[in-house]
């Protein structure tokens, strides 16, 4: 991404932002709620385009593609949603078989060992009769791993992959974007806010702050800053250049006028 | 002043993004065709699911107008016209307009609120980030069942509601069971019954248009997904009575 603009609604989300995803490479991309994260992947995958710079993927601007160009290049990518985000009125093997089923025409038999190879890999193969509705948070986001890698995607990108999740899970996860990364290959994009977590698994990391690159470097080198809002970030203070409060009107004299 | 033009701007506004999202689905219908087993099941959930309500409004509805007729025509000593009667307003009028009617409420609501909640929970972004497109996948094959589904559920309406009015006008008030249902043969023709099918089909692209277009654009929260399916109703209703008036005024 070179000198990124882009706003919401008139809010300008990101002023100029620089950064670049190695192949091969686990890459986290951290910064606190409101940064806008998940507008950064969705500039990557091409769902919104920016107003101003460029947004490369695998070597082509994205704002040029034509749909089915978008489209194509999806299909090497693979994502994992926040919530997970499988169709609800498909079982567990459908919702993984879904993205066969709609790219290839794969006869049934090997749809099936593929299907149930990938669930194998995420734990969770007998569960493949169950409804998306029957499945707990952490089962969910599984499922929806063993979908999001079923075509074997270049690039994986996980929205926020360790919210809400027990520390089992969790730990799975990590071991599962590790391995994913080290076994296959597959250039690993991680979305998060979880410091500790990512500097377990990140090669390259970099700290969104205000709309621009405010950190990058190994985790090892972000948790040696001495930039103030990188402390702040992976301190946790409420203190610092990211302002805890929302700019609101005196406090004192609000509570006593409306009194 | 500002604020009717806000409601003109809207309302425009809205038109035009139904009619591009019109045919956006149109260009997507044809591959739709090529998943059937997709257009089956969406058939079956707004055409077989609704059978129970309209055979059962359909058969009020008949019933009444027999009363009704009955009573109207017994006035001027016409009585045995009741079967054309009864025939000509249901298969021109009721049959088309209640069915649409029901249908907005019992099927379109179910549609909106369904593609809303995929739209609210990920499920349509995941879609295309796995490069299929959503229109193709949800919203076609939704619409052209509720476009095939209209037709076919106005006719079992018609023919319940036939059967409930002969069920009143003979068995009950006691006209006679032949000149029932020859008179009507005699007088009933082709082009009434193309009438109601036309109107029928034409409910059918309104209705289902309105309800896939709202789900697919609602707010992605609890309560826009319920204002969509309100905004369903609504539309769908009024636009149903005001495309029955041009319709039928087309065919005098």
């Amino acid at each position: 991404m070179r000198d990124v603009h882009y706003g919401i609604g008139g809010r300008p989300i990101f002023r100029g932002l620089d950064l670049k995803v190695r192949r091969g490479r686990i890459t986290a991309i951290m910064g606190p709620s409101g940064t806008g994260k998940t507008t950064l992947l969705r500039l990557v995958t091409g769902q919104i385009s920016a107003e101003r710079g460029q947004v490369l993927a695998f070597g082509r601007d994205v704002a040029t593609l034509s749909t089915r160009e978008i489209y194509a290049l999806r299909r090497r990518m693979g994502m994992l949603f926040q919530n997970g985000a499988l169709l609800t009125d498909l079982d567990v093997f459908e919702n993984v078989a879904f993205p066969v089923r709609e790219h290839t025409d794969l006869p049934e038999p090997l749809v099936r060992r593929l299907v149930l190879t990938k669930l194998q890999a995420v734990g969770l193969r007998g569960a493949a009769e169950l409804m998306p509705a029957e499945l707990s948070g952490g089962m969910a986001r599984r499922v929806a791993l063993a979908r999001a890698i079923v075509m074997d995607p270049e690039v994986l990108i996980y929205d926020e992959p360790f919210v809400g999740l027990d520390p089992i899970s969790l730990g799975f996860i990590l071991r599962l974007i590790k391995q994913m990364n080290r076994a296959l290959g597959i250039t690993s994009i991680v979305v998060s806010h979880d410091v500790q977590e990512l500097s377990s698994i990140a090669d390259d990391s970099y700290l969104l702050s205000g709309g621009r690159v405010a950190a990058a470097g190994a985790p090892a080198q972000l948790a040696a800053s001495d930039s103030p809002a990188v402390r702040q970030f992976i301190t946790g203070s409420a203190e610092g250049p990211v302002a805890f409060h929302y700019p609101a009107p005196d406090y004192l004299g609000q509570l006593l006028a409306d009194a | 002043m500002a604020a009717g033009g806000g409601v003109v701007l809207g309302g425009v506004r809205r038109l035009g993004g139904t009619t591009l999202f019109l045919l956006r689905l149109l260009a997507q219908c044809l591959p739709a065709l090529s998943r059937p087993h997709l257009l089956w099941a969406q058939i079956y959930n707004t055409g077989a699911r609704s059978l129970i309500i309209i055979m059962l409004s359909g058969l009020f509805v008949g019933m009444v107008l027999g009363l009704q007729g009955y009573d109207l025509l017994q006035r001027f000593g016409s009585e045995e016209a009741l079967g054309t009667a009864a025939a000509l307003g249901l298969l021109k009028e009721l049959g088309p307009v209640v069915t649409a009617l029901l249908f907005a409420g019992r099927a379109g609501t179910a549609l909106t609120s369904e593609i809303g909640l995929m739209r609210a929970t990920d499920q349509l972004t995941a879609m295309e980030i796995m490069a299929v497109d959503p229109l193709r996948y949800v919203a076609a094959p939704r619409f052209l069942g509720g476009v095939i589904a209209m037709p076919l559920l106005a006719a079992v309406f018609s023919v319940i509601g036939l059967f409930g009015a002969q069920l009143i006008g003979v068995q009950l008030m006691g006209v006679d069971k032949g000149v029932f249902w020859s008179q009507m043969q005699a007088a009933v023709g082709m082009r009434d019954v193309t009438e109601g099918i036309v109107k029928s089909l034409v409910f059918g692209v309104a209705c289902s248009l309105i309800a896939v277009y709202e789900g697919y654009n609602a707010e992605p929260t609890a309560a826009g997904v319920g204002l969509a399916t309100t905004r369903t109703v609504v539309a769908s209703s009024v636009l149903t009575l005001l495309l029955d008036y041009v319709l039928t005024a087309a065919f005098l």
